[in-house]
């Protein structure tokens, strides 16, 4: 993906084929929009995409959840995806690691494509797609284990069993979650005897301990309090360094926090997608100016 | 003005609170009066009762332990003066012929508590109460009088002696003979059916039978040898009881003599450590006196192993068949149906099952067994009859609804986001179920497990007919391979209790030991209870906040 710098700041252009609600004449012409990188991100390298959707409709059944659906994440990002509930922001975020699979009646048309790899493709591993794409629940949902087990548990489904090697993994997921100084005395103590925030700390550190790509958020913070949500906020913007991060949330100071990109989505349609400063500050869409402006939602 | 104050009252939710606490409340009076009584009785059964003599006039005397007074009832007239009658145990059986006896308070001349009246404890005819005459060696007498009673106590324990070393050689050792000769009978019918009657092997067989008849003989001579030994007796003297005057002789072996006490004698200590011994016997002993005496413990060991067998046959079929239902059944009109099943299940009468035990475990599959290895035994069954596998078995299908249900209930309240963070994680489907499902559920197993076993060790009815047995000559569980006797007919408490209370000889007599062994299968099944409970706990408290956390 070339991306010239064409104006005076540092731009870097974004391909988003083909979006929902704007589609044109042709219905799948590339339509590039400029993404405006950050003032100190000057230097950043050019995005590479991530994670590619394209024209995906997904049914429960007879009802249809998302409509034509396309668009680009790029690696080592946050990108937030905001809009009222229902509007298809979790279904979407849940095709990335198929854990609608579970859900019955499901069906999911278009491509999902992560690294370049179509991940519905009938030849493909769902575990190992999982252990490529990490998740973090709405609500801390640590296993009634061990903090140490818990962190473990990925490693030891790869077939880990050496001892060093996972004290090793634990206290560098730990320490990647920023939990490792208030857990490393109590490592087999229940995990469940953490507070709210450190149980979704512990849970990120969970989803690390596999390395994955992926990072995926479903309202992380909506059962935390504000002190817990801001320790989460900030280990997000450290994490994507690392990973390449999509966070479903429903608090639009949190997707202008921590996020770089932002999808605005509504009733099963993309609406707007852009770098969140020009997002929240000049959204083209009237409907996306009026649910960040409280107007709905 | 009154209307209002009713209105005032059914506003505030008094009355349905006072309705509420006072349902509670009387549930609660029921089973505690319930407890209370099988307390109250049970223990007192051990405690020492003090002999009276009772002066009928005319020279006739009772001596025995009073044991209850109650009004006569005097339909006929009301306003007669209110009389009593008093319920004396006499004892000695083999003289009067009935151990109970009610006399009118009105025919009581006099009471007294003579020191030296004895109860005497004895292998045959229940207790016998009098006074000690004479101790004789053979024909010699070597104590009487006052000595007589130090006499018998000093020779009590070397007669103990000889008889356990008697009774262990009868049972233990002649047993021991028993088995390996039948060991190499049934080896040789099985040559026969295999065509072989002459050979080395036939030989060699034959030999090994020879020195077990060897050892018998020379058994038997050694158990002569002890018998010869019990060479002491003991005379007493007793009342001749309500219907005529005089006293009665009455000679007895000294080895038949368990135990000698003066009653009225004993300090507050001797009663307790009576008691004790008392106790311990019940638990400790052999029943003896077609189970009107000594003690149960054949019948707690045959109670707590079959519930055990039960509880490893019934955990993993409950909570195989829960995990199908829950995780991977489609939930549907079928599941449904299932789940009414197997919630009514647990509704069908016990005997029931007990029937279907005999027919399939039993008939089936028992003489299929049979059949199949061990043929040489037939015509006498193995395992087509009742055993203490078939009993616990029928229990186990008995107990499994319950085990389902509350497992099914654990899996349920098993937050869906934890199944989900552990499948995001890449786990398999069954990965999840054992790694993260089956530990959170475990306490709600052992709930049902815990319920599983209280119903169990308290059922009679299909235990009747699938292997429980009024007196089991061996347990299930002894020295001899293969060491756990799966197919052995076994003792129960709770048929115990019917049989003391309804199919005993002498039920006045045995009318305590009820109450006295519901006390303590009630025990049983509160301990094994405690001992789920203390896991459980155990478990929750390694998964703590588990149940905040749903």
């Amino acid at each position: 993906m070339s991306s010239p710098a064409s104006t005076d700041t540092d731009r870097t252009d974004l391909e988003v084929p083909g979006r929902s609600t704007e589609k044109t004449a042709t219905g799948h012409s590339p339509m590039r929009i400029a993404v405006q990188d950050k003032a100190q991100d000057a230097d950043a390298a050019p995005e590479v995409p991530m994670v590619e959707v394209q024209n995906v409709d997904l049914y429960y059944g007879q009802k249809k959840a998302l409509k034509n659906v396309s668009l680009v994440y790029p690696q080592k990002r946050v990108t937030a995806m905001i809009g009222p509930s229902g509007c298809g922001k979790s279904t979407l975020l849940r095709c990335f690691n198929r854990m609608n699979d579970l859900v019955e009646g499901c069906r999911v048309e278009g491509s999902i494509k992560i690294n370049g790899r179509d991940i519905y493709d009938p030849a493909l591993d769902v575990t190992e797609l999982r252990k490529n794409v990490g998740m973090v629940f709405q609500k801390p949902n640590p296993f009634p284990k061990s903090i140490f087990e818990n962190i473990a548990y990925g490693p030891r489904l790869q077939g880990i069993k050496d001892k060093a090697r996972l004290d090793e993994i634990v206290e560098r997921s730990l320490k990647g979650a920023a939990l490792w100084e208030e857990a490393k005395d109590r490592l087999n103590e229940s995990a469940l005897a953490l507070s709210g925030g450190q149980q979704q700390r512990l849970c990120i550190a969970r989803a690390v301990a596999v390395e994955p790509e992926v990072l995926l958020m479903d309202e992380p913070c909506s059962a935390l309090d504000p002190i817990s949500t801001g320790k989460v906020e900030d280990l997000i913007v450290e994490l994507k360094e690392r990973y390449t991060i999509i966070i479903v949330t429903h608090n639009m100071q949190q997707a202008s926090r921590v996020s770089d990109y932002t999808a605005f989505m509504l009733l099963g349609d993309l609406i707007e997608y852009r770098d969140t400063t020009t997002l929240f500050s000049r959204p083209s869409d009237k409907r996306t100016e009026d649910y960040i402006t409280g107007r709905f939602g | 003005m009154k209307r209002h104050w009713k209105h005032i009252l059914l506003r505030s939710g008094d009355p349905f609170i006072w309705l509420t606490g006072g349902a509670l409340a009387a549930s609660l009076l029921l089973v505690i009066g319930m407890i209370a009584l099988i307390f109250v009785s049970g223990l007192g059964f051990f405690w020492p009762h003090a002999l009276t003599k009772f002066d009928l006039g005319d020279g006739k005397q009772v001596l025995g332990a009073l044991m209850e007074r109650e009004e006569v009832p005097n339909p006929d007239n009301p306003e007669h003066a209110v009389r009593h009658r008093i319920k004396v145990k006499q004892g000695n059986r083999d003289l009067y012929g009935m151990d109970f006896l009610w006399i009118d308070e009105d025919q009581i001349k006099s009471r007294e508590l003579p020191g030296d009246a004895v109860q005497v404890e004895r292998m045959e005819w229940g207790h016998f109460y009098g006074y000690v005459k004479e101790v004789k060696d053979g024909d010699k007498p070597v104590a009487t009088g006052a000595e007589a009673f130090a006499k018998v106590q000093a020779l009590l324990p070397e007669a103990e002696r000889i008889r356990e070393e008697i009774r262990s050689l009868e049972r233990d050792s002649v047993g021991e003979i028993n088995y390996y000769q039948n060991q190499v009978r049934l080896k040789l019918k099985k040559l026969h059916m295999d065509g072989v009657d002459t050979g080395p092997e036939v030989d060699a067989l034959t030999k090994e039978m020879d020195s077990w008849q060897q050892k018998y003989i020379d058994l038997t001579k050694r158990i002569a040898e002890l018998k010869a030994k019990q060479t002491y007796s003991v005379s007493f003297t007793a009342p001749a009881g309500a219907l005529a005057s005089g006293e009665r002789e009455k000679t007895m072996a000294l080895a038949e003599i368990l135990r000698v006490d003066k009653p009225n004698h004993m300090s507050f200590v001797e009663k307790c450590s009576y008691y004790l011994a008392k106790v311990w016997e019940f638990v400790a002993a052999d029943p003896r006196e077609s189970n009107t005496e000594g003690g149960v413990f054949p019948a707690i060991f045959g109670t707590v192993m079959m519930v055990m067998i039960m509880s490893v046959l019934v955990t993993p079929l409950g909570v195989l068949a829960a995990f199908y239902l829950r995780e991977y059944a489609k939930q549907g009109t079928m599941v449904s149906i299932v789940r009414i099943a197997v919630n009514n299940l647990a509704g069908v009468p016990s005997i029931v099952f007990g029937v279907f035990g005999v027919g399939f475990f039993i008939y089936f599959m028992g003489a299929g067994t049979d059949k199949a290895l061990f043929p040489e035994m037939l015509p006498t069954p193995t395992f087509g009859t009742g055993g203490i596998l078939w009993a616990s078995l029928t229990l186990s299908l008995l107990t499994v609804p319950v085990v389902i249900v509350a497992t099914e209930e654990g899996l349920a309240a098993i937050p869906p986001s934890m199944r989900e963070g552990s499948l995001a994680l890449g786990a398999t489907k069954f990965e999840t179920t054992v790694r993260v499902v089956l530990p959170a559920v475990m306490p709600s197993i052992l709930t049902g497990l815990i319920l599983a076993m209280a119903r169990a060790a308290g059922e009679v009815a299909p235990l009747m007919i699938t292997g429980v047995v009024k007196l089991a000559p061996s347990l299930p569980l002894d020295g001899y391979f293969p060491y756990v006797h799966l197919e052995r007919k076994f003792m129960h408490l709770g048929f115990h209790i019917y049989d003391v209370g309804f199919q005993s000889p002498n039920v006045d007599a045995a009318r305590p030991m009820v109450f006295t062994t519901t006390l303590l299968l009630l025990g049983i099944i509160v301990l094994l209870n405690i001992g789920a409970i203390f896991i459980r706990n155990r478990l929750r408290k390694k998964f703590s906040a588990a149940t905040a956390a749903i």
